[in-house]
């Protein structure tokens, strides 16, 4: 492993442990967006140009400032100052070793891992657009019609606040919504002056 | 359809922009330090010290009577009285300030000084330049820089500087024709000598008096208690006085 | 003599990198092609800033900035000099880290943006293979920065703006991307200079730029539109809205900090406008082939130029949108009209250039437009509003 990939791989591992054990929520998202971001660097370190790029597009320019606005709406008063961890941090550690053990197995059982660099480098745009157009079109297809499937889903959500269909939405909602044209009527009504 | 109304709106600012190079009269700046805009009559700074004649000294109207002092909302004046007494304009020994300070940087530019005062002595500049490097001495203007010239005055506010000078002369002439009555009298009575009259003759005395009928504004105004309307009318126009007066 | 000039500054770097020795080569590689791109663009700011004022003056009437220096052309040194020395303020409960990184993150990502945009023949500092890609991902960190700021500086003025300004960046990064891939799909390269590579040379009168294209000129207006949009400039200026949100994100900035907030906002216009040259106009491409002599770099700054002051126009006239108008603009109008763009670009391909070309695309173009600003109108007509008490 070269310096470089080094120094990647410890701020990958210090700004993922901060985003998981910071008290203030809005700083572990920026600590994940900088894991983003490092993970970035890594593939464009490996050659693999397009992929960092996107990882940066989408995943601190769309992921981290999702997950940003989640934050502010639920957010409520001041960080808490007691203990960082659940109780059930158990269970999450051991899925989460159980996938790394699965990567790592998988990683270290390629024979890809003594020249990692080999792959990227021979692979231009076109190559990556022609295979994804062909060896892995239905992976792309279902990827595509999961996304509009999701998309699908926010939007028939969203579209439930319209008040047009009230047994969905909560009611204050829509009394509030009602009440709204009486109180222009009552000031426009001259004898209310 | 979409798009039409920006591109109206692009036209007229590309008509405003080309417009300000060839026309000059779109162009409404006025590049100040280079270029002024007359005073307008009516328009007033802050307060100075009128005098008569050329001595600041002798001529000064003020007798530290601390009416504007008392009056002033922000309290920006400070006067203090001189023990000695000097001659006003018809003769009488009155007093006059020893020390008259203005803070500008208190003062509101109210004109309710000038508004009471019954003397006529103390009238809005239109100087607004005041600008000084000492923020806190610099800006307490002494009595020294207050004062200015009845010509100062006429020049900057013509129509009130007339009517003022009107009725100080009809007051002179009246002072004056009081004078002569009481000196008859007591020659009269006392047949004594004719004492003379104190009063040096002045030119204005000799002159016509002007008609006695249009008070001034000034002293009507401060005579009625509220100062507020006085204020609003003083301030409002070249043409005021005279329109005030009939 | 053309060549030469035309290549002169791409000559003189390597003329000094044989002087370094070989070592230190790379690294005099890098500082010879990052040093003249900020320096031109800083000046290029500093240029911008006054002659905005002064087209907005013309525009308003006014006269505009005119008391330092000849024509008021040195306003900008001593508005820098003015934001040099200042107290730089920073309130109490800040999140000092973040409060200081946040100007520093939104400049290095407007520069990040810099490195791939061809200037001229042979002058762009890293060819990227998904150089396009490596724009819009630069530009995206730009939110974070925002965000950084208006969260930092605990103040609900600029946590709106903030809000306000990732809302309005999310919303219309995605009809930038996708307006620009029409522009991918004809040129059959991410790389900007092989963009540009694919439209010189010239048909008939006209270049091969793809603005001249009905896809391609409508792109290139959704392009503009959004760069606009990104950059948080009149009319999609809500971020900073100094009517309601005071500075809107960079309330509590001041001194330098707060230039580098100015100036990371232009650079990002700059570069925005670089893009649409590169995509849309013909990069460094001469307009016609009689002026093919003056060199490339020169047809770049022009039409930089041309941009800029096109944005500066667009900013004397529109006033601020609404909230609403906004969002609905974004998706009701940029998405779908960007989206027909990209089928009437793949349609161009089969039909060519000729008179069906034209007609199928442009009517397919041309029609959306029509059918989606219908759409965009409001419903009911706007009517004289009678005041019933107020006289």
């Amino acid at each position: 492993m070269s310096f470089d990939l080094a120094i990647l791989a410890l701020l990958i591992g210090v700004s993922a442990i901060a985003a998981i054990t910071l008290r203030d929520l809005v700083h572990c998202v920026l600590c994940l967006a900088v894991t983003f971001a490092s993970l970035a660097a890594v593939y464009l370190r490996l050659g693999a140009e397009f992929l960092a790029f996107s990882q940066v597009l989408v995943y601190v320019g769309a992921v981290a400032i999702l997950a940003l606005f989640v934050v502010l709406l639920t957010r409520t008063g001041e960080p808490r100052a007691e203990s960082r961890f659940s109780p059930q941090v158990m269970i999450p550690l051991a899925v989460c070793a159980f996938v790394f053990t699965g990567l790592a197995a998988a990683a270290w059982s390629s024979s890809l891992k003594d020249s990692p660099e080999a792959v990227g480098a021979s692979m231009k745009l076109k190559d990556v657009g022609r295979e994804l157009m062909t060896s892995y079109v239905l992976p792309l297809e279902v990827l595509g019609l999961l996304l509009t499937a999701a998309l699908i889903g926010a939007a028939i959500l969203a579209k439930a606040d319209d008040g047009e269909d009230d047994e969905v939405t909560d009611l204050g909602e829509s009394q509030g919504q009602q009440q709204r044209p009486m109180v222009a009527t009552t000031h426009s009504d001259p004898k209310h002056d | 359809m979409l798009g039409t109304g920006l591109i109206k709106g692009m036209a007229e600012t590309a008509r405003n922009f080309v417009g300000s190079f060839l026309e000059e009269d779109r162009l409404t700046t006025v590049e100040y330090p280079e270029e002024r805009i007359p005073a307008k009559e009516a328009a007033r700074s802050f307060p100075f010290l009128v005098f008569d004649g050329d001595d600041a000294e002798k001529g000064l109207r003020c007798v530290a009577c601390q009416i504007c002092e008392k009056e002033c909302p922000p309290q920006c004046i400070f006067i203090l009285k001189d023990t000695a007494k000097k001659p006003d304009f018809v003769g009488k020994m009155q007093f006059q300030p020893k020390v008259f300070d203005i803070d500008v940087s208190v003062c509101m530019s109210c004109q309710i000084c000038v508004e009471v005062c019954p003397f006529e002595a103390i009238k809005m500049d239109v100087d607004f330049e005041l600008s000084r490097f000492d923020r806190f001495e610099g800006l307490l203007i002494h009595k020294d820089e207050l004062s200015k010239p009845n010509s100062y005055f006429r020049k900057i506010h013509p129509t009130d500087a007339a009517a003022v000078d009107a009725n100080l002369a009809a007051e002179k002439a009246k002072a004056e024709a009081k004078a002569v009555a009481d000196a008859a009298a007591k020659a009269k009575a006392a047949s004594a000598a004719a004492a003379g009259l104190a009063a040096p003759a002045k030119p204005a005395a000799a002159a016509p008096p002007p008609p006695p009928t249009p008070a001034d504004p000034i002293l009507k105004s401060a005579s009625s208690s509220t100062a507020g309307p006085g204020l609003a009318e003083t301030g409002s126009g070249k043409t005021h006085a005279p329109a005030h007066g009939s | 003599m053309i060549e030469w000039a035309d290549q002169i500054f791409v000559l003189l770097k390597r003329e000094i990198l044989l002087l370094v020795p070989v070592a230190l080569q790379p690294l005099a590689s890098i500082l010879l092609s990052v040093g003249p791109i900020m320096g031109v663009f800083a000046t290029l700011f500093a240029a911008t800033t006054v002659l905005e004022r002064k087209g907005l003056g013309r525009i308003q009437n006014r006269l505009g900035p005119n008391r330092v220096g000849p024509f008021g052309l040195l306003q900008p040194l001593a508005d820098g000099i003015k934001a040099i020395i200042k107290e730089d303020v920073v309130p109490y409960r800040t999140d000092r880290v973040l409060h200081t990184l946040a100007p520093i993150l939104i400049m290095v990502a407007a520069l990040l943006a810099y490195s791939v945009l061809p200037l001229g023949r042979n002058m762009v500092a890293l060819d990227l293979d998904a150089g396009v890609l490596f724009f819009f991902a630069a530009g995206a960190t730009t939110e974070l920065a925002i965000f950084m700021a208006g969260w930092s500086s605990r103040n609900k003025y600029a946590l709106l703006g903030a809000m306000r300004a990732i809302a309005q960046m999310i919303s219309y990064e995605i009809p930038l991307i996708l307006s620009t891939v029409g522009v991918l799909m004809a040129a059959g390269t991410l790389s900007t200079t092989g963009i540009v590579e694919a439209q010189s040379g010239y048909s008939g009168l006209f270049p091969n730029w793809y603005v001249l294209t009905p896809w391609g000129f409508a792109g290139f207006f959704l392009f503009l539109i959004a760069a606009t949009a990104e950059a948080n400039r009149s009319p999609f200026d809500l971020p900073e809205g100094e009517s309601e949100l005071v500075a809107g994100y960079f309330t509590e900035y001041s001194g330098f900090k707060f230039a580098m907030f100015f100036f990371g906002e232009y650079l990002g216009l700059f570069a925005a406008n670089a893009l649409a040259i590169t995509l849309f106009l013909g990069g460094w491409n001469a307009p016609l082939q009689i002026l093919d002599w003056v060199p490339s770099y020169l047809w770049f700054f022009a039409k930089l130029l041309f941009l800029i002051g096109l944005s500066i126009w667009v900013r004397g006239t529109t006033p601020r949108l609404r909230a609403d108008q906004l969002m609905n603009f974004a998706w009701k109008f940029m998405l779908p009209m960007s989206l027909v763009n990209i089928l009437a670009s793949g349609l161009w391909r089969f039909t060519g250039d000729g008179v069906l070309g034209w007609l199928v695309c442009g009517s397919l173009v041309a029609g959306s437009y029509y059918a989606l600003g219908l759409n965009l109108a409001p419903k009911n007509a706007v009517t004289k509003r009678i005041y019933r008490f107020a006289t």
